[in-house]
């Protein structure tokens, strides 16, 4: 295969040639492309799902991408359809339950979300299985890849990615304000539960395109690091979303990158990067937050004293 | 049907991990740790394809690596309230470490294809031996005999944790033991129905049985009997049916009396009123 006569070379130290080397093939140039659309997108909305505290939901609805590939294989659709199917019938079934709630607390909200993951997972093997015994690259559709990806395709991404942006740029004041204060919003008379149901669609798509390049498995790594990343760094809205996209950005050049120079999936490097920077942002924001907890405990002993 | 080695052998085990499943799974709805046992699912997998990787018993590498996760998520949970973000974030690149490992084992000489990776994620309930289902009868018994056995004070701890802490229960470390015994449970269930359908049989059964009544230990043995009817329909089906594969049944089934169970106690009338102050998480029932 190309990238393994290329894995063999690895990088030369110098980065110029390093990137002319990377951007020299137009399969790179398009999983670049295609990459940075999705890290923007999940970037963004991962933000608010980060912020909603909404990490489970978001998990169950980027694993749909699997039933949704496997059934539009099955039907002969291509998988993107399938995606945004299964994603988004997910986030209608988990928003309306989520309205129907009996009054027993939020164990009752997680235990729906898993077993639509649940059914959702074993509809995916079973459409696996049906289209006859194990299906060759099962492996991508659950871990993604970066090879073959066409013009077309970051074109249909690119698409998604300024619908899903240009909804959240509409809706985002008011959703920050129900997610940040769901009772006030309330009561100031913002529609809480409207947005909160459109915005897990808004999440099923953007984790329907996300997994076209990450697999299903792996949407999350890039929905939920550089946000948590960036909302550890900072309090403030609007540098901590637009660290985030950043983040995310940065995140799957060097995992694209090494998976080119190196020759293990680009899952792996991408979520350990991410996983790296989640570390750091927490080590430093404690090393940063220990000094000032010694001197309140100082200026707390002092007052007793 | 009972004639076949086979059938039995995924009997025995099949109903011993739905035991197991059914009895953690309602303590892990009522803490409302679904997310916590989806993590420690996908972890299974990575511990799998490790051993594998490595060369020794799956099974080691599967109790090593979810209850060692375990331990991390109790050490770093509850403290900052950012619970979900830690645990997804641990989960997330674990993930990425089980795509590594496949990567190491399907390239490795006695690698071969994909079948393992499949296993490993979707279980092979009917490829068990005798003794792979005796030892997972075992496993099971003894995880639903702790749970048992710590039933109460963690449900005390679970219900109101500042009123349990001040009478004197040691609400960390039950919290800890239970995160251990998730863990286990999950590394029981990845050989019956695999890494990512096993949240079916640990949520869905405990969702319904939480539905259902509010009598706690009513609940926790409903929750038990869902889990196994569940599995026992969904062997059987599978029986029947050559094509549908066993797990899939299995969650299914449990999928359908979730369900069932929403649709009866669902309140639409009360969802159409506007939220009010405090009508969000009124709490759990006091009995």
């Amino acid at each position: 295969m190309l990238t393994d006569a290329l894995a063999a070379t690895g990088p030369s130290l110098d980065p110029l040639s390093d990137l002319s080397q990377l951007t020299a093939y137009p399969f790179m140039v398009n999983a670049l492309e295609a990459g940075t659309i999705v890290a923007v997108t999940a970037g963004v909305v991962g933000w608010f799902m980060v912020l909603r505290k909404q990490a489970f939901a978001g998990h169950t609805l980027s694993v749909m991408a699997f039933p949704g590939a496997t059934a539009a294989l099955l039907v002969g659709l291509s998988a993107a359809a399938g995606y945004f199917v299964f994603s988004g019938a997910a986030a209608l079934i988990i928003a309306a339950a989520a309205a129907g709630r009996t009054p027993r607390g939020p164990g009752h909200e997680s235990a729906l979300t898993g077993t639509v993951q649940a059914v959702g997972l074993a509809c995916g093997f079973l459409f696996l299985s049906l289209y006859g015994g194990v299906l060759a690259n099962y492996e991508s559709l659950l871990f993604g890849s970066f090879l073959g990806i066409t013009h077309g395709q970051v074109l249909a991404l690119a698409l998604v990615a300024v619908v899903a942006l240009g909804l959240l740029a509409v809706a985002g004041r008011p959703l920050l304000f129900a997610s940040l204060d769901e009772h006030v919003a309330s009561a100031r008379g913002v529609p809480t539960r409207a947005l909160g149901a459109g915005f897990l669609l808004l999440l099923g798509l953007a984790v329907a395109e996300t997994a076209q390049i990450t697999g299903a498995l792996l949407v999350f790594a890039l929905l939920v690091a550089p946000p948590a990343t960036a909302q550890l760094i900072t309090p403030r809205i609007a540098p901590s979303l637009i660290l985030s996209v950043v983040l995310g950005i940065l995140i799957t050049w060097v995992g694209l990158a090494l998976a080119y120079f190196y020759d293990y999936p680009v899952g792996f490097y991408i979520t350990t990067v991410a996983f790296a920077a989640y570390v750091i942002a927490r080590v430093a924001r404690s090393l940063a937050d220990r000094p000032t907890r010694l001197t309140a405990r100082a200026r707390a002993a002092e007052a007793e004293a | 049907m009972l004639a076949h080695e086979f059938f039995r052998n995924a009997l025995l085990a099949g109903t011993f991990v739905a035991l197991a499943c059914g009895g953690v799974g309602y303590f892990v709805v009522l803490r409302a740790q679904v997310f916590a046992g989806d993590a420690l699912s996908h972890v299974a997998f990575t511990g799998a394809l490790a051993a594998a990787a490595a060369g020794i018993d799956t099974r080691i590498g599967l109790f090593a690596a979810t209850i060692a996760v375990a331990i991390v998520l109790g050490g770093i949970g509850r403290r900052a309230g950012s619970d979900d973000v830690a645990i997804g974030i641990v989960f997330a690149w674990i993930l990425g470490l089980g795509v590594l490992f496949l990567a190491l084992f399907s390239t490795s000489a006695n690698g071969g294809n994909g079948l393992l990776g499949a296993r490993a994620l979707f279980g092979s309930i009917f490829g068990l031996d005798a003794s792979d289902a005796r030892l997972a009868a075992v496993i099971g018994a003894l995880i639903l005999a702790a749970v048992l056995a710590i039933a109460r004070p963690l449900l005390f701890a679970s219900v109101d944790p500042g009123v349990a802490a001040v009478r004197g229960v040691p609400v960390r470390a039950l919290g800890l033991v239970f995160l251990v015994l998730v863990a286990a449970t999950t590394a029981e269930a990845t050989q019956a129905v695999g890494a990512l359908l096993l949240l079916g049989l640990l949520a869905a059964p405990a969702g319904a049985a939480h539905r259902l009544t509010p009598n706690p230990y009513l609940a926790l043995a409903l929750s038990v009997t869902l889990a196994v009817l569940a599995t026992w329909g969904g062997l059987a089906l599978s029986y029947a049916i050559p094509s549908l594969p066993p797990s899939t049944a299995i969650i299914a089934i449990a999928g359908a009396s979730y369900m069932l169970a929403f649709l009866a106690t669902a309140d639409w009338a009360r969802a159409r009123r506007p939220l009010r102050a405090g009508s969000a998480h009124p709490g759990l029932v006091e009995n």
